[in-house]
């Protein structure tokens, strides 16, 4: 990536190299007097003061009582959440490769509705709709709420991941199963289907990533005791409204990035198999990675 | 049928809806156009910064953002932006939020579509002697901008689904409309929900078709 981004600028002579110089000076001036200002501001409010941060280093209950109880909500929901929403998502995507205009279509219908819709609206729907019509008790109510609409959400975007990921298989797959005699299902099920979830495994766990930030959204507005939820327990308990707010989006980013790496060395891991010819390329030439990434974009799926 | 909808004035939500997006996109547009700019410049603090703005925005919930902005930045430390009434203050500290988690996408799909344009005419450009930001402002940017118009669609198209988050600060829009009748219209919600599914499907369809086809049209033809 560097290699190929460094084409925009020469190496740099004596003149640029100054110059250079002169910017970083300039940005990291920049930098700090931003900085200066926030820690001015924190600091006239009492958001710096030690008694604030301490309890995250000191006083463990901060961690067993709040923290962990809330991430390990928010982990349960988006591990149901995946777990559904996986095989729901493949039997749409799946449905709408099929040959029968009367599964694809409204198979079709499913997925772009679904897709259209703020996640935020079915959770607030799927809360709602339970209380009134089912005998679910309301403790973990906003759990299965919170799980519903992530999966009604997330089944549709992984199944348009599904249907790209095999959409993206060589034709010649295809064509060879049928003339050794394979039925249509047997088609899909031993040949198309294992060679599209290796392409689009990476794609699946950086979904993940989506999943666990839309379960902050059930803390916020159905009162589902996740991660987010505890921000407020913790600024009640120790008036550190800015201190917990950090922290909470720290165990976040955190929890994130260790997804995104595993996406990303599952990748590099997969496309070093397939150049020992483990698994068939996506379509011809170019970057295995950047036909990732437009699966990804085609689902729509990072942005989220 | 459609009574339930007498009292609730759900045009003025669904406009809030729109100026949320339409601020929060041009917001996020100019400053995840600099942040691209800055991940590729020669200059190693501004490309460490934008790598560590993106990696460390995109991996918070956006409902936390939003959050902070308006817990953090005006309840805590007193900063309202513009003022104005507490409607006001909040649908500007919404679209901050909005703006700054969404530059973080579109800073990626530009650096994407920087890579689209050929190395060579990168070299060409620098060989008629264009320095760094002739070269990206005059030869790079104009081309990787027409390959992004998709990608930039779908970011685009889920930052008018986020708008929605916005609920959790009280800002009136949609999904706090729906929110509030949900509770009190409980015998309709299946209607209610369909009345705010369409408002969506409404916002975001248009913005898809039309964007896609935009994007054939300016596609560079190599």
């Amino acid at each position: 990536m560097s290699n190929n981004l460094s084409v925009l600028y020469d190496a740099p002579g004596p003149r640029a190299r100054r110059r250079n110089h002169l910017y970083t000076v300039l940005f990291v001036v920049a930098l700090a007097l931003a900085a200066w200002w926030v820690l001015d501001t924190m600091a006239e409010k009492h958001q710096l003061d030690g008694d604030k941060w301490k309890p995250f280093v000191t006083d463990g209950r901060v961690w067993t009582e709040y923290l962990l109880p809330g991430l390990g909500e928010t982990l349960k929901a988006a591990l149901l959440a995946i777990l559904i929403a996986l095989p729901l998502g493949a039997a749409l995507g799946i449905a709408r490769l099929s040959d029968h205009r009367w599964v694809r279509v409204p198979a079709g219908v499913v997925v772009e509705f679904f897709r259209a819709i703020p996640v935020l609206m079915l959770m607030l729907f799927a809360n709602q709709a339970y209380s009134e019509f089912t005998t679910v008790e309301s403790e973990v109510r906003p759990l299965i709420a919170v799980v519903t609409g992530l999966v009604l959400y997330n089944a549709s975007v992984i199944a348009e991941v599904v249907r790209a990921g095999i959409l993206s298989l060589p034709r010649g797959q295809n064509d060879a199963a049928q003339a050794i005699g394979m039925r249509k299902g047997q088609i899909m099920v031993s040949v198309l289907l294992p060679q599209a979830v290796t392409v689009m495994l990476p794609a699946l766990v950086s979904q993940l990533v989506v999943i666990v930030k839309d379960t902050a959204l059930g803390g916020a507005l159905l009162g589902f005791e996740e991660l987010f939820t505890q921000i407020s327990l913790i600024d009640s308990f120790y008036a550190n409204t800015i201190a917990a707010l950090v922290v909470v989006a720290l165990v976040y980013v955190v929890v994130n990035t260790a997804l995104t790496s595993f996406a990303g060395w599952l990748e590099g891991r997969l496309r070093r198999g397939r150049r020992s010819g483990g698994v068939v390329p996506p379509k011809a030439a170019g970057d295995p990675a950047d036909d990732l990434v437009k699966l990804t974009d085609q689902a729509g799926g990072r942005a989220v | 049928m459609f009574d339930f909808l007498e009292g609730y004035d759900l045009l003025a939500a669904f406009w809030v809806t729109v100026k949320l997006t339409v601020f929060s996109a041009i917001g996020s547009l100019i400053w995840g156009t600099l942040l691209a700019a800055m991940r590729v410049s020669p200059v190693p603090v501004m490309r460490a910064f934008g790598t560590a703005y993106v990696n460390i925005v995109r991996n918070t919930p956006l409902t936390i953002v939003i959050v902070f902005a308006s817990l953090g930045l005006y309840q805590t430390l007193g900063i309202s932006l513009l003022g104005g009434t507490l409607d006001d203050i909040n649908f500007q500290l919404a679209v901050l939020a909005l703006a700054a988690y969404t530059a973080s996408f579109v800073c990626e799909a530009l650096r994407s579509g920087i890579n689209t344009v050929p190395v060579g005419q990168a070299e060409a450009a620098r060989a008629l002697g264009l320095n760094f930001r002739q070269v990206l402002t005059l030869v790079v940017l104009p081309q990787a901008f027409r390959a992004v118009v998709a990608p930039l669609a779908n970011v685009l198209i889920a930052l008018t689904k986020n708008t929605t988050v916005a609920a959790a600060i009280g800002v009136a829009e949609a999904a706090t409309l729906m929110k509030d009748m949900i509770e009190n219209e409980s015998d309709a919600i299946f209607l209610v929900f369909s009345v705010f599914a369409f408002g969506f499907v409404v916002l975001t369809l248009p913005t898809g078709l039309l964007l896609g086809w935009l994007s054939k049209r300016v596609a560079v033809k190599r």
